[in-house]
């Protein structure tokens, strides 16, 4: 109620400006506006190659051209003091061309600064990401006695959720469970649809609603379905959703509340998460922890040029680990997450 | 980001004010912290340090202007220097001579390219053109079926068959040739920047439907990637333009302006939320504060002169500036405000707010306002006009008679008497005591306005800093209190 008041006369007030502004105005003055030369068109015209930290072992030769040059410059270097400034700054680029982020980044580059590189450069930034990737990946796909395991998929728009459930329900058809899938998102047109097709694809069993259904009810009656089959798990979609919007986030809340009710029992919670996200990925980490629980994350869409270093930024601030990585349009495309090969391909760029 | 820029800025201002000329080194440290600013805004580090000459360039030599600090004066190039490469060499749609009209699309997947499609077929319609939509996205399950389900809620029609994509777009532009529709939107699959397979595919669309314009779809989240997605289709497809989706997230875009940056075409359309309305031209202004991190005013005054009847808010205004505003005026102006969309979405628009309030207020049930209502009609015509009158039995009464307690009624009193207290100061001339950030709402309200009747791109920025506004605050601390003089009338500068 006082937020609702505040906001009103803040909103109230924000008119009364503007129009006592509008009215004190005298007529526009003539004064010729500032001429400016146009701004060329392209800011940048060649793209950089982006320097490399660690070579790639397997394909060497393809990968020694342009940005060995700017890699040598460091590579090679063991320092027990203090750094050149240019060594950090090729340091720096790596890491925030792979979206890292700002923090990281000077977090590594201070450990640099003060404790040197006695075994080469690219050895230290490579124990200092992969400090920072040292939490427990585990997945768990049982639950207790009695309760249907169910892994819960949040994410924004567009981040591949339901291509993920698909492919992670083939897995879990491959080693031998018995699947249904939750069509939770009844928001997005045809998401149903989607998700029909994966179940399709993998044999797994899958309850839908009409679209506009209230997802939560999907989910319940999927529990309903998979505790009457005695399925051994089930893979529960939602509509993708923006991060800021504590509606949406309730609602998601209370998906996972109906998600973990007996005989459901959420086991995973994972959000779903673009390579090519940038910052923005932290405060999405941050929203649907708070709202859903997360407790891993699926990254999707690393086969592109994207390297998806924000993770590591999550990881370090909110302590939730990537668990899965999708590294392709196969089904077979989604993998382990290994930290020391996923630091690897952040530092060869 | 603005605020903390400006914070920034303001310490390293101080001891720079005596001197009235950036010195290289004050420079040097004031574009450290704007390189920060960008980075974490997500813009691609070369353009970042592209970016960062062409500023240093604006600034250097310059001499100080008197009325800002050296802070406001980085903050103004910054932002002038945004709005300049955003907007530049803007696009105007023009329709082909000969009908139809081709726009292909093309994207990541997960950009938001379907919704895209969906959306600027429902913008042409609103143009009065007939749009036709061709679904070559045969790649992701169900997509076509996505765009038919949308296009249904528009009115479009909708071609696609099951073979191949090429082939769909070709009959597709047949079909829209023969059914005469002016306007014809590709849509097709998403497709990694370094797929080759899928980017000759999108490369044969293109020659067989030869589009007038060829949209790059970009999501607002993306990271450093932006450059090369934007690249690698520009050097497949030839783009005109940029469509900017996911806007209505807290991400601060920029890779917009890393896209902008390399492939040298226009933002031309932005998505700024999930229904098929929300969705228009790209305003570069906009998107700079937004980059900056300075809230949006502008869509907000746009939104509430939409909404609003200007002889209703005119009126209480002016009681307002009189100190004799009533509940009644209260009653109007909520009406008025109502008719504006829903608080969350007002706020988000609002600069200065912090994150706690704007969370609040996305929390607010807009059922809230109906119960503030509900408490001011169970008043008695008198006791609008005069709130003293209410006694103790009386708020009882109206507790009761609105279905509320007490307290409540009492909160709102409070509320309306700070309120009131406010504009009287207010009517003085000055914006003592506003709450935080609504001082530099002022400052922004004043500069939106004058943006408006294009002044001189100079004047702009001017209003940007005066939303900070240490320049007309003597003591120079106690932040957000007590801006005496933050005037919010343009200062005499022009």
């Amino acid at each position: 109620m006082t937020v609702v008041l505040i906001i009103l006369v803040a909103l109230v007030v924000l008119a009364a400006v503007f129009i006592i502004v509008r009215r004190r105005r005298r007529p526009a003055n003539a004064i010729a506006p500032v001429v400016r030369e146009a701004m060329p068109d392209l800011l940048v015209s060649e793209i950089a190659e982006r320097p490399v930290l660690v070579e790639e072992t397997s394909n060497l030769d393809q990968r020694l051209g342009a940005s060995r040059s700017i890699f040598d410059r460091v590579r090679a270097i063991t320092s027990v003091g203090a750094l050149a400034q240019d060594q950090l700054d090729v340091v720096e680029e790596v890491l925030l061309r792979s979206d890292v982020g700002v923090t990281t980044t000077r977090a590594i580059l201070e450990d640099l600064r003060t404790n040197g590189a006695p075994d080469g450069v690219a050895a230290a930034v490579r124990a200092d990401l992969l400090d920072s990737l040292g939490a427990d990946r585990s997945v768990t796909s049982s639950a207790e006695p009695g309760r249907v395991p169910v892994w819960l998929f949040v994410g924004v728009n567009g981040v591949g959720k339901t291509t993920t459930i698909g492919k992670l329900a083939q897995r879990h058809v491959n080693e031998g469970r018995s699947v249904v899938l939750a069509a939770g998102d009844t928001f997005r047109a045809a998401a149903a649809e989607q998700l029909q097709l994966w179940a399709d694809r993998t044999g797994a069993d899958i309850v839908r609603a009409a679209e506009g259904a209230d997802p939560g009810s999907v989910v319940h009656d999927a529990l309903g379905r998979a505790a009457a089959r005695g399925a051994d798990i089930v893979l529960a979609d939602t509509a993708g959703r923006r991060a800021n919007s504590t509606n949406l986030l309730d609602e998601l809340a209370k998906i996972r509340r109906v998600a973990d009710r007996a005989p459901g029992q959420v086991v995973e919670t994972f959000m779903v998460l673009d390579a090519t996200t940038g910052q923005n990925a932290l405060s999405q980490a941050r929203e649907f922890l708070a709202a859903a629980a997360v407790t891993g994350i699926v990254l999707t869409k690393l086969d592109g040029t994207a390297r998806g270093g924000i993770v590591v930024a999550i990881e370090r601030e909110l302590g939730i680990p990537v668990k899965f990585v999708g590294v392709g349009e196969g089904v077979g495309d989604l993998i382990v997450f290994e930290p020391e090969a996923f630091v690897d391909s952040l530092l060869h760029a | 980001m603005f605020d903390a820029l400006s914070e920034r800025f303001e310490r390293l201002g101080t001891s720079l004010r005596s001197r009235g000329r950036l010195s290289e080194a004050d420079l040097d440290e004031a574009l450290f912290e704007v390189r920060s600013a960008l980075l974490e805004a997500d813009v691609e580090l070369g353009v970042v340090r592209a970016f960062l000459d062409a500023v240093r360039e604006r600034l250097s030599g310059e001499d100080l202007n008197q009325s800002l600090t050296p802070g406001q004066q980085v903050i103004k190039a910054v932002h002038e220097q945004l709005v300049e490469v955003l907007g530049g060499s803007a696009l105007k749609v023009t329709y082909a001579s000969k009908p139809p009209t081709v726009v292909l699309l093309a994207g990541l997947q997960g950009a938001g390219k379907t919704t895209a499609a969906a959306k600027l077929a429902a913008w042409f319609k609103q143009q009065g053109r007939q749009p036709y939509l061709i679904g070559a996205d045969l790649q992701r399950p169900a997509a076509v079926e996505q765009l038919r389900v949308l296009a249904r809620q528009i009115g479009v029609d909708v071609f696609s068959e099951a073979s191949d994509p090429v082939e769909v777009a070709r009959k597709g532009l047949a079909e829209a040739q023969r059914l005469g529709r002016d306007v014809v939107i590709v849509d097709t699959a998403g497709r990694l920047a370094i797929d080759e397979a899928l980017m000759r595919e999108v490369r044969a669309i293109s020659d067989v439907t030869q589009p007038h314009y060829t949209f790059l779809v970009i999501d607002a989240v993306t990271g450093q990637d932006a450059v090369l997605t934007a690249r690698a289709f520009h050097e497949t497809l030839e783009l005109s333009g940029i469509i900017v989706t996911k806007l209505d997230y807290d991400a601060r875009g920029g890779a917009v302006l890393s896209a902008r940056g390399v492939v040298g075409r226009p933002v031309v359309f932005a998505s700024t939320g999930e229904k098929l309305a929300d969705f228009d031209l790209f305003h570069p202004d906009r998107m700079a504060s937004r980059i900056l991190g300075m809230g949006d005013v502008l869509s907000l005054i746009e939104q509430a002169e939409r909404a609003m009847d200007p002889s209703i808010v005119a009126e209480s205004a002016g009681r307002m500036m009189s100190g004799t505003f009533t509940l009644d005026d209260f009653m109007a102006q909520l009406g008025q405000v109502r008719k504006m969309g829903s608080l969350g979405g007002i706020m988000k628009l609002m600069p200065g707010v912090t994150k706690e309030m704007r969370n609040a207020a996305s929390n607010v049930d807009d059922s809230e306002l109906n119960k503030i209502e509900a408490i001011v009609r169970s008043m008695t015509p008198r006791e609008r006009r005069d709130p003293n009158l209410l006694d103790g039995s009386r708020r009882t009464r109206i507790a009761k008679g609105s279905g509320t307690s007490v307290n409540a009624v009492n909160q709102l009193l409070k509320q309306f008497t700070e309120m009131r207290k406010m504009m009287k100061q207010m009517s003085g001339g000055g914006m003592p005591n506003l709450p935080g950030g609504m001082g530099r709402m002022a400052g922004l309200a004043a500069r939106a306005s004058a943006q408006r009747e294009q002044l001189p791109p100079g004047f702009e920025a001017l209003g940007a800093g005066m939303a900070s506004a240490p320049v007309n605050r003597p003591g120079g601390g106690g932040k957000n209190k007590k801006k005496k003089g933050g005037r919010v009338t343009p200062p005499k500068q022009r």
